[in-house]
């Protein structure tokens, strides 16, 4: 195949554009750097492509979306977790892999949840022994959070000072929305229990920002926002940076592999253009790679050479090592009280008013490391499996059918409440990816294979997720849904990667040994190639981690401009 | 923002056309596309047979009934969705079509005909032996299967279709002001 080479040296080239390759672009085009973005689905535009408005009965499934859209058919991410002619495969234990495939990636799927990482979350290996610390700490990450705060908007409150919990900073606030009633519900019970119960943090604005208006309340950001009042990458980072005329954006560019000059420095990217099924290259004189955690660890294991044997910046052995995700399960409750709540609009922002940040003492517990935890219950709209199950529900008539049923699905709507666990992994070498050495892609691009198991920390820690969230439905006079999983169910812990806040897979470190990238994401062994997604993370948190992915983005974009200032790139 | 600006936002957001608004680029959301195409003319039956589907509809109608708030699980067009997602998940399709022939054999076996040619009493029997699935006795399991299987589908059907969410009394996926719980709310639950 014949290979299409730009004529044209960009300063930058990044590959992604969500969360870490939205922060760069817009970063690094404000900088002066001309800057070309690859990206390897389609282009999209929140204020003409969501769906926004739409009803479940609008749609022949009633919303339910089937292996193309495994959120419902009117999300707004296209991609799941599998994707036709793109597979991956498991090695030892199981793994799910949830890719993006359009303009701003995965930040159109995510939840808005904005937390920013505290201090303790930078130094665990100080304080438990287990992993490694960061070679990066909070105070030199709060100035990047403050400016992400204050540049895309989020909701929230100062945890610090309500709670005490001091790994919980304060950060530049809108004002939060008022809690949903079944919200107010479940913190009466938590009050009980010393269990904190706060104003979540969601990038969602509740006042107008920059030009974008507060949010509607219609309560779907799963579906994209016309009027960019939630964060996207397309939303957010992506208008600024195209604003400067600096920023190129090459849509449908599956990235085959970085390309490295004799004096071992990257000089580029190949692609694939999807849609002719063509190679190209683009040069450029600093490479960024934010393609997603797991990709941009491919990505690097596949760009082999002479110079580069294991793949590019793999002289440690440790790209693809170290690879976590958010552990998780799920619990839902029946609450009495709720049953004949009168009707109101509980949608407000598309997502929890309220959520539980970690609140344990982990030296008393016989577990490393927390969780948090996402609030769920209220009117939803109506859709594909409503009241499932109801033959299952406490207290109704065991399924039946005619007029005293139909009257039980009215009585039941909006009696349930949902606990959603999201705790930290201790990162470990033995959870990897690698590449595959006998599957390629449809591009003919070799795959990943995944070996991730968990250990103890994590099922112990979901054990304690399971046994909280049961007493506090119980606390609320509620009965817990399904009986609670045992041991030998890893206490109901969700497969590896289904949480989707895969990181680690590229580390930091000051160790060019045991890491692949220094304090300012740049590669230890390449000194102009940088990563700016979840694969930099030394460890997880109790948190999600698209604030700190942004934050982390930020600062390395802002050194990188320097950098090139000084001439040094 | 200005309460003026807000309001002529939220003004604009409401009386907009969400039909002008919506755009998809290739690969989005297809079958709302499908669906707007044939919100225009009568729905064309995928994978039930003309039995089968009379068969769905009695059921369903039985399951959820028309009475003083709204219609049945058929006037809302519950039977086509249930019709589209058979043919669209194959993994329903054989205990669907199983169930149905089921039904219609422990029909027989008790009163020598088919379920659709059953009275109504007779349909009942049968139903109550079956919409029950912790008091079934074992011989039923299979029916129990199948109806439990049913009446999620027919739930979804309706419960998600325009007139079910008028019935519940669904007010949300518009904008709005949002002020929290209203006061009867907070009241209801003791949270005033």
């Amino acid at each position: 195949m014949q290979i299409i080479r730009s004529p044209k040296v960009y300063d930058v080239c990044i590959v992604g554009s969500g969360a870490g390759g939205g922060t760069t672009a817009k970063v690094l085009t404000e900088a002066g750097a001309d800057v070309v973005m690859l990206e390897g689905g389609p282009m999209w535009d929140s204020a003409t492509d969501s769906a926004m408005f739409a009803w479940n009965y609008e749609s022949p499934t009633r919303g339910w979306g089937g292996d193309r859209k495994p959120f419902g058919v009117y999300d707004g991410c296209l991609g799941g977790w599998d994707i036709e002619g793109e597979p991956y495969t498991v090695g030892r234990g199981a793994w799910r892999w949830f890719r993006g495939r359009m303009l701003g990636g995965r930040t159109h799927h995510w939840g808005r949840i904005s937390l920013r990482f505290g201090p303790d979350d930078f130094r665990r290996r100080s304080i438990d022994g287990l992993g490694d610390d960061w070679p990066v700490t909070y105070d030199e990450m709060k100035p990047y959070y403050d400016k992400l705060d204050s540049f895309v908007g989020i909701f929230g409150t100062n945890h610090a000072r309500e709670t005490g919990l001091h790994n919980e900073p304060d950060g530049v606030f809108q004002p939060p929305p008022a809690p949903r009633a079944h919200e107010l519900l479940i913190k009466r019970a938590c009050d009980r229990m010393k269990i904190p119960v706060v104003p979540s943090r969601l990038s969602i604005l509740t006042q107008s920002i920059n030009g974008r208006p507060a949010c509607h309340y219609c309560g779907q950001c799963g579906r994209g926002c016309s009027t960019h009042s939630n964060f996207s990458s397309v939303s957010v980072m992506l208008p600024p940076a195209l604003q400067t005329g600096r920023l190129t954006i090459v849509a449908n560019a599956m990235a085959r592999e970085v390309t490295v000059g004799a004096d071992g420095l990257a000089t580029g990217v190949s692609y694939i253009d999807t849609q002719s099924n063509t190679e190209h290259q683009i040069r450029a004189r600093v490479v960024v790679l934010a393609a997603s955690c797991c990709e941009s660890a491919r990505l690097l294991l596949n760009s082999k050479s002479t110079l580069f044997p294991d793949g590019l910046a793999n002289s440690s052995g440790v790209v693809g090592r170290y690879l976590t995700d958010s552990t998780g399960l799920s619990v839902s409750g029946f609450v009495p009280t709720l049953l004949d709540t009168p009707r109101y609009n509980s949608d407000g922002t598309g997502g929890m008013h309220l959520y539980i940040p970690w609140w344990g003492d982990n030296a008393a517990l016989g577990f490393p490391r927390g969780y948090h935890v996402e609030l769920g219950g209220g009117f939803g709209m109506p859709g594909y499996g409503f009241s499932g199950g109801i033959h299952n529900f406490p207290m109704s008539q065991g399924g039946g059918y005619g007029a005293s049923l139909k009257e039980e699905y009215r009585r039941y709507y909006g009696a349930f409440v949902n606990f959603a666990g999201r705790g930290e992994q201790v990162a470990r070498e033995d959870c990897y990816c690698e590449i595959d050495p006998n599957v390629t892609d449809r591009w003919g691009i070799p795959v990943l294979r995944f070996n991730h198991t968990w250990s103890d920390h994590e099922r112990l820690q979901a054990k304690h997720m399971q046994e909280t969230f049961r007493s506090i439905i119980t606390e609320m006079g509620g009965t817990p849904m399904g009986t609670m999983p045992g041991p030998n169910q890893d206490y109901g812990l969700a497969v590896g990667g289904l949480i989707i806040h895969e990181a680690g897979a590229t580390r930091m470190g000051n160790d060019p040994k045991t890491s692949v990238l220094n304090s300012h994401c740049q590669a230890h062994d390449v000194k102009n190639l940088f990563v700016a997604d979840g694969g930099p993370f030394v460890s997880q948190a109790d948190k999600n981690l698209t604030w700190t992915i942004m934050a982390l983005a930020w600062r390395t974009a802002e050194y990188l401009a320097d950098e090139r200032r000084k001439g040094s790139l | 923002m200005s309460g003026i600006n807000r309001r002529t936002m939220l003004t604009v957001l409401g009386t907009a056309p969400v039909a002008a608004a919506v755009s998809f680029t290739p690969g989005t959301v297809q079958a709302y596309v499908a669906a707007r195409a044939q919100a225009a003319q009568p729905y064309q039956r995928r994978f039930f047979t003309d039995r089968e589907d009379a068969t769905i509809r009695a059921l369903a109608d039985m399951i959820i009934p028309r009475d003083g708030r709204s219609g049945s699980a058929t006037d809302s067009g519950a039977h086509e969705f249930i019709d589209y997602i058979v043919a669209e998940q194959p993994d329903r399709q054989t205990p669907m079509r199983g169930g149905l022939v089921w039904l219609d054999s422990e029909c027989r076996r008790r009163f020598d005909k088919a379920f659709l040619e059953c009275a109504d009493a007779e349909r009942r029997q049968v139903l109550d032996d079956i919409a029950y699935p912790a008091k079934a006795r074992p011989e039923m399991s299979h029916g129990v299967r199948f109806f439990t299987s049913l009446r999620d589908l027919v739930a979804a059907g309706f419960w998600s279709s325009r007139m079910g969410v008028d019935d519940l009394g669904y007010t949300g996926n518009r904008p709005t002001v949002w002020e929290g719980p209203p006061r009867e709310v907070l009241e209801k639950l003791g949270l005033a």
